[in-house]
């Protein structure tokens, strides 16, 4: 088998108003024709950017500088930009972005975006150009393809844009594919079908293919090399089930261990002590020492060398033999708590929501829930899961008495939602959001918002407030110089900290979640979760727990409900429901979720 | 998305050397020229209207029919006594410039509070509350960008009669839609942030999340908005005058300057360009300082 890509000593740095950032450092990467490569890492590891440099897709200002970067023997940075858009860019190496709603232009028509490329390079007449576009379609599975020639992006859902976007890229036959997190903007049973779709592809058209993602299950599922990045520098590749099932770098292993897994009794997650160092002085030695747990003096010293662990498998550290001792698993401290009474039932709740287009336009009516009966138990954990869409958000916002079903009852501790107070609601449950870069006033300090609950419903005075901000502070695990900073300095993790310890400040007895560690990356989401248990143990919390991730589930609930297009399709105890759905949906639903089990020594161990 | 997370665990791991928000703020208001240029001359102006009495040579009402229409110093028969001449009455006219500051400066701040006041009020409203308020409050707008606006001051200060506060009033009631406009659509965006659910479900009430959430975030595109209205004030104030509604005479305003300058126009030119200039200087200035402002206060700092 034939090289396809070979990339040497990578390094990207990108000029910022307070200095360079060396946001990539000697990547080396290869591929062979028809093989799949995965790069993991959390955001910020480098791994986009690295893409985007084989694309000459950087940002202005940024400078790449390959010691070797070949393509199918040609040499890519001798290449002058003209001769690169013509000869590269496209035909040769197509590209998937993440965001299907953003990367079809939608004033033109699918038809018109899609032939347009190969046209333009005169490489097929318009009249050929259409039909591979209507054999393209109909091939990545887009009902009536001659049809949807003629219309325009806002017709299509995510998952079809996602399709088309990829038809459009298959258009000019590229050799390469690189799909930077293709699916992380869609629902679990899509990001199945498309993922499967691109194997399929690949397969049939011997295409190389690079899948970028911060899904360790998914890479797992669907590559035969894996490179983990950490903050910017490759510290382990080879075969992917060598390195994903027997890791050798302390980072992989830890980042395993952050992951929830569907197998086993769920368990404390492994988190990663610290936080990514500062890429504009990256450190002399070895860049995960500061966090590692088998650090050394030496690693500090001067970077580690590669070291084998088998055939196609090697690895950035100290330790030549890869560390085999893990931690004991800690059992979870608040799992497992019968539900008490319920304290906040929602009883035929049904929700509408009406709009209109323009002034004068005909009325249109949604029907976000559609006859939901719910009920929170005082002490239990109990998940709301569904795809977006299902009325998730909705019905929470209903429990919380942020907003009025237009049907249906509420009640809250035994009395109607309505009847009560702001502050009386306030003072019994408090909402964690999942975006924590807009759950936080920009323009307050942490002190601020950690107090502001208390300065609404008018307790205490500044001196007790202050110390309350402390002990809410303490809870979460936020150390206390960051009370006078700024939302804008911190990182999403810390953020969603500060969101909890507001929502904490009051003593509320119960708390809903919706969607608290979807935005986050894995390490910070095991920290969160692992919170959200000693939370529990600690102050006997209820909590309404929305997600879309059938492991987080399986790691907190103690009661499952599944949400369907507005109703509620099942529920019942979280072990009874993930081992034997009994309703179709929530079958389709957990087969389609990324599985990432069978690691057996791992497994062993815990 | 990727350069961003890494900056922020630069600010917060504290070991590396990083900026501090305050010394990255510094570094911007330095660093940016156009806004060093503007608020040098906005700071410059300020303080001849305030210090007018110390810096002006002459009484600007003093009259002396003997040396009418005096060129300045630097005409052959100008005199180091008039720097830049007299008018047709023979008042000094740096002295009426100096103290011409002072209307300009009033009339422009003047004006553009009041329509700071009443076109964030009406766009905090329309865009918090929505629904049928924000159609009135959207109707309202179209109906104020449809009247011809000086045509209305005119006929408005015609009725009232001018005084300066009159002029302050009506050219204020008429620029407020550049601030209704944008702020109506930033309090859209911040309304659906989660930070005001979060609020609304800590029980506060919708002036707590207005006055507590919502405005500190709209402060600095008032600001900017207030900067760029300055100096339409001034202009609209100046244009006013020009055409006989605005400032009455004898008070010293650039604008009457202007008016009565141009009767003289052809052979005593600087009785025009003198007072134009200083418009310019100030209504430029102000721009300069706003287009500056918005790119301080911008997050991403765009000439960071």
């Amino acid at each position: 088998m034939s090289t396809l890509l070979d990339i040497r000593n990578l390094s990207i740095s990108l000029k910022l108003p307070d200095g360079t950032l060396h946001a990539v450092r000697d990547v080396s990467l290869s591929l062979d024709r028809g093989q799949s490569l995965g790069i993991v890492g959390e955001s910020g590891s480098g791994k986009s950017l690295s893409a985007l440099a084989l694309m000459r897709l950087l940002p202005r200002g940024a400078e790449c500088r390959p010691t070797r970067m070949a393509f199918d023997g040609q040499d890519l940075p001798a290449m002058p930009d003209a001769a690169f858009a013509h000869e590269i860019a496209g035909p040769r190496i197509g590209m998937i972005f993440q965001e299907p709603m953003t990367s079809l232009n939608p004033v033109y028509t699918i038809g018109r975006q899609m032939t347009e490329a190969a046209v333009a390079r005169g490489m097929l007449s318009g009249s050929q150009a259409r039909k591979k576009a209507i054999d393209l379609l109909d091939r990545v599975g887009i009902p009536d393809p001659a049809g949807r020639m003629s219309q325009y992006p806002h017709q299509m859902s995510g998952g079809q844009r996602q399709r088309v976007m990829i038809a459009m890229t298959l258009m000019l036959d590229p050799d390469l594919l690189i799909a930077d997190e293709p699916t992380t903007a869609l629902d679990v049973t899509v990001q199945a079908q498309i993922l499967d779709l691109l194997d399929g592809l690949r397969r049939e058209r011997q295409m190389g293919m690079i899948l970028i993602s911060h899904d360790l299950a998914v890479v797992a599922e669907r590559t035969d090399h894996v490179a983990v990045m950490y903050a910017g520098e490759v510290i382990e590749q080879g075969a992917a089930a060598a390195v994903l099932r027997a890791p050798a770098h302390p980072y992989t292993q830890s980042l395993l261990q952050a992951i929830p897994t569907m197998g086993a009794d769920p368990a404390r997650l492994g988190a990663i002590p610290g936080t990514v160092p500062s890429l504009m002085h990256p450190p002399t030695g070895c860049i995960f020492a500061p966090r590692c747990g088998y650090r050394r003096p030496d690693c500090t010293s001067a970077r580690p060398p590669v070291q084998q662990a088998g055939a196609v498998h090697d690895y950035r550290c100290v330790l030549s033999d890869p560390p085999t001792a893990r931690p004991p698993a800690q059992p979870l401290a608040g799992h497992g708590v019968a539900g008490g009474e319920p304290v906040i039932a929602a009883s035929h709740v049904t929700q509408l929501f009406q709009s209109r287009k323009g002034l004068f336009g005909p009325k249109r009516e949604i029907r976000a829930l559609d006859d939901v009966s719910l009920a929170l138990r005082r002490g239990e954990t109990l998940a709301l899961i569904g795809e977006s869409g299902s009325g998730k958000s909705t019905l929470a916002r209903i429990m919380l008495g942020l907003a009025l079903p237009t049907s249906g009852e509420v009640t809250m501790l035994g009395r109607p939602v309505a009847e009560l107070t702001g502050t009386e609601r306030a003072s019994f449950v408090q909402p964690v959001f999942q975006d924590p870069y807009s759950s936080l006033n920009p323009r307050r300090r942490l002190a601020e918002i950690i107090a502001r609950p208390l300065v609404l419903r008018g307790e205490g005075d500044s001196v007790s407030r202050a110390r309350s901000v402390e002990q809410a502070m303490d809870l979460v695990r936020l150390p206390k110089r960051l009370l006078h900073t700024y939302p804008s300095q911190l990182s999403g993790g810390q953020r969603q900290r500060v969101a909890i310890a507001r929502a904490l400040v009051t003593r509320p007895e119960a708390l809903v979640c919706d969607e608290p560690t979807s935005a986050l990356d894995v390490s910070v989401q095991a920290q969160i979760l692992n919170l959200l248990d000693e939370l529990r143990a600690e102050m006997g919390l209820t909590c309404l727990f929305i997600t879309h991730d059938m492991a987080v589930v399986h790691q907190i609930a103690d009661r499952v409900a599944v949400m369907y297009q507005g109703r509620i399709v099942e529920e019942g105890n979280a072990r009874d429901v993930l081992s034997r759905p009994a309703n179709d949906y929530t079958q389709r639903l957990l087969a389609a979720a990324p599985r990432f089990d069978a690691m057996p020594e791992m497994e062993a161990a815990r | 998305m990727t350069t961003t997370d890494i900056t922020l665990s630069a600010v917060e791991d504290g070991e590396t050397k990083a900026l501090t928000p305050g010394e990255i703020f510094r570094q911007r208001i330095f660093g940016h020229k156009g806004f060093l240029l503007g608020a040098g001359l906005i700071l410059l102006i300020v303080l001849v209207a305030i210090f007018a009495p110390l810096l002006a040579p002459h009484d600007p009402y003093a009259q002396s029919l003997s040396s009418r229409m005096l060129p300045p110093v630097w005409d052959d028969a100008g005199t180091w006594d008039h720097l830049l001449g007299t008018d047709q009455n023979g008042r000094d006219y740096l002295s009426r410039l100096i103290y011409g500051t002072r209307v300009s400066i009033t009339i422009g701040i003047g004006a553009a509070t009041v329509g700071l006041f009443i076109g964030v009020t009406l766009g905090v409203i329309a865009g918090y509350f929505g629904g049928w308020l924000d159609h009135a409050i959207s109707f309202l707008l179209t109906a104020q960008l449809a009247l011809p606006g000086l045509l209305l001051a005119m006929a408005l200060v015609f009725i009232i009669g001018p005084s300066i506060w009159v002029v302050i009033g009506i050219v204020g009631v008429l620029h407020w839609t550049y601030y209704l406009v944008v702020t109506r659509a930033a309090t859209q965006r911040i309304r659906s942030q989660d930070f005001i659910a979060a609020a609304a479900a800590s029980g506060a009430s919708s002036r707590q999340i207005i006055w507590h959430e919502i405005l500190p975030n709209l402060l600095s595109s008032i600001i900017v908005i207030f900067t760029f209205e300055l100096g339409i004030a001034i202009l609209a104030e100046s244009s006013l005058s020009f055409l006989g509604v605005g400032i009455q005479p004898p008070t010293p305003s650039w604008g009457l300057m202007i008016a009565e300058g141009k009767q003289a126009m052809f052979y005593r030119p600087w009785l025009v360009i003198l007072p134009g200039i200083c418009l310019f200087l100030l209504v430029i200035g102000a721009n300069l300082m706003g287009d500056g402002l918005r790119d301080i206060t911008s997050p991403e700092g765009r000439n960071g």
